[in-house]
């Protein structure tokens, strides 16, 4: 068997963690922090499909969130339209319908918005990205069907089989397991050989184009599955909160994803995951000592992004690693 | 089709244009030449807002609550820079992101302890309230009268500045060639300070001029700032040509699609379909017009020449 590195080591006790001590939690009668690591584990798994195209891909996203809100709103207006009626030919609560109907829709806007943005770079990419979140949550501000800025209530959680999302536990388990096996999946795809053309195109795209790989549709190809990845993640989100609103997609939420992979540390298996843990503890800690809980927060940010290189999963590496 | 209406708001989309070009303006300026990607050029233009605005509720002149509130805003620029920004320069854009986001969420805070989470209404002056009539039953404020004038002003101050002065001279050397302005024993630190606060107060002035319209609020340069990315990255980022005609392109744009789009739309549509769909497609519009331009030319419509 293969040596495990620290940071294996790391990966494998910090995913241990999260296995037990929600159960724990709920078993002492502490419903609340079992609510806290779901939303913590959903956002884990929408940083680990943005780390995919930005930690491996060097393709800086920052129009993460629309993927969460599209796949939320897949939940939301399906279950409307069954309880209110209208719109027959998506009304249901079936979830398996629901969650093809968010996996599709995210592709599908995957496929055209990185179509558009991937024929840019660097720091172009990055602004058409953003300009394209934000084109989202304006398109759902506006629509007054489903109450505009004010958002939408789930009366009625997805119907999945054997699962019932209604109970915080099994939502938590289902969440967790798909953390784990999206964890794997982006570890799969990177160790892969489409995964090894994506970094080299990253590292030097001219390289890569001069020894035949037409980058632009590896590029494309990973953009589609983290979009995809994180419209599941937002599947998961609607069902979680019951609520859904454009503000899930306004590229402050963007720009939050952004830097729980860049806490947590880019281009490793378990940065998002940790990045989003600390991320929401440090939501949830400071929010509980003050009103004004933005301001350290922010502080924090822009000492992170000045003095904590590769994350805090640097802290991790080895030598020569 | 209603004439008046029309020309009123094509007179609005050209003021929202020319505002959103001096928030753009400082934007393309400071990536130009330092190379830098500042989210918190909204919050700049928020604070240039509430300055203005305490000041006029303090002096009761709103004129002259600007005049003091420009420099002050320069200031705010200026220590953004030394302070923060000015440590990022080095780093990638990806940091450059996310520190000026966490700037965005100290500088959005502090506003909210300052100033309180309700936002100021600003009062105008009278002969600043009025209406002008400019031909016959064409009724225009005539405080927006003042914003497309000062607008154009400004700007033509700023192609000045740029293309005819010492400064704008040494601006588009450090754009091209740093190292080598700085050879030349010129301060590049200081100038890039310089341009940095220049672009806060460009930015102010913007927040300044809208806020006796719509008020002041905490949000509202997280508003503007996407708009104002828009307009680059529509007019080439670093252009000042580029920015001006994308920022009026996209104030004449987003005016005109949500006044008459639905009036559009119910000549091929059903009233109700229309009703529906207009208000949708124009706050996409833009996006989709920045969509459009970049399909035809990645890197906007006047990429500038050097680097």
């Amino acid at each position: 068997m293969r040596k495990m590195t620290k940071a294996g080591w790391a990966t494998m006790i910090g995913m241990i963690a999260l296995a037990i001590l929600p159960p724990y939690f709920l078993l002492t009668g502490q419903a609340f922090y079992v609510d806290l690591a779901t939303r913590l584990v959903i956002l884990g798994i929408a940083a680990v499909s943005l780390n995919l195209i930005l930690g491996y891909g060097g393709m800086v996203s920052f129009g993460h969130a629309a993927f969460i809100g599209l796949g939320a709103y897949a939940v939301g207006i399906t279950s409307y339209h069954a309880t209110w009626g209208g719109f027959d030919l998506i009304a249901s609560y079936n979830g398996l319908l629901q969650l093809i109907l968010a996996l599709s829709i995210s592709a599908i806007y995957a496929l055209v918005t990185g179509a558009i943005s991937l024929r840019t770079k660097g720091v172009y990419f990055l602004m058409i990205t953003m300009a394209f979140g934000q084109m989202a949550f304006f398109l759902f501000q506006s629509l007054d069907v489903y109450n505009g800025d004010d958002g939408l209530t789930i009366d009625v959680r997805s119907e999945l089989p054997f699962i019932n999302l209604d109970s915080p536990m099994q939502l938590y388990i289902l969440s967790y397991v798909s953390l784990a096996v999206a964890m794997l999946l982006v570890k799969t795809i990177v160790n892969s050989r489409f995964g090894m053309v994506l970094q080299g195109a990253k590292d030097n795209n001219e390289r890569m184009v001069t020894l035949g790989y037409n980058t632009y549709f590896y590029r494309l190809a990973a953009y589609v599955i983290s979009g995809v990845m994180c419209g599941y993640a937002g599947f998961l989100l609607g069902n979680f909160t019951t609520f859904i609103s454009p503000d899930m997609m306004h590229w402050t939420r963007s720009g939050e994803l952004m830097f729980m992979v860049i806490l947590g540390g880019t281009s490793t298996a378990l940065g998002p995951t940790l990045g989003s843990s600390i991320f929401i503890l440090l939501e949830e800690i400071l929010s509980s000592i003050t009103l004004y809980w933005h301001l350290p927060f922010g502080v924090i940010l822009i000492v992170v992004v000045m003095f904590v290189r590769g994350g805090l999963m640097g802290l991790f590496k080895g030598k020569g690693e | 089709m209603d004439y008046t209406l029309l020309f009123a708001q094509v007179l609005n989309g050209l003021q929202l244009g020319l505002l959103l070009f001096l928030v753009a303006s400082g934007l393309t300026l400071v990536f130009g030449i330092l190379d830098f990607v500042n989210l918190a050029h909204g919050s700049i233009y928020m604070v240039g807002a509430f300055i203005c605005a305490s000041l006029t509720l303090l002096v009761g002149n709103f004129l002259l609550a600007v005049l003091i509130a420009l420099p002050l805003t320069g200031l705010v620029g200026y220590a953004v820079e030394r302070v923060v920004a000015r440590k990022l320069y080095d780093k990638d854009h990806l940091d450059h992101v996310l520190g000026t986001f966490g700037l965005v969420l100290v500088l959005d805070t502090l506003a909210q302890i300052i100033w309180g989470p309700a936002g100021i209404t600003v009062p105008l002056p009278a002969w600043l309230n009025g209406q002008v009539e400019l031909f016959d039953g064409a009724l225009i404020p005539s405080f927006r009268l003042l914003i497309i004038g000062t607008g154009l002003v400004v700007a033509g101050g700023l192609f000045w500045l740029v293309n005819y002065t010492r400064l704008g001279m040494l601006i588009r050397a450090g754009a091209s060639n740093r190292t080598m302005v700085s050879a030349l024993g010129i301060d590049i630190q200081f100038l890039f300070a310089l341009v940095f606060a220049l672009g806060a107060v460009l930015a102010g002035l913007a927040g300044m001029l809208i806020s006796p319209i719509t008020g002041t609020s905490i949000g509202m340069g997280g508003q503007i700032i996407i708009t104002a990315f828009v307009v680059i990255i529509i007019g080439g980022v670093g252009s000042m040509k580029g920015a001006f005609i994308a920022a009026l392109l996209i104030g004449l744009i987003d005016t005109l699609g949500r006044s008459f789009l639905d009036t559009l739309f119910a000549l091929v549509m059903s009233e109700n379909a229309a009703e529906t769909a207009a208000p949708a497609i124009a706050a996409m519009m833009i996006y989709i017009l920045m969509a459009i331009v970049l399909v035809v030319k990645p890197q906007g419509l006047f990429p500038p020449k050097v680097r």
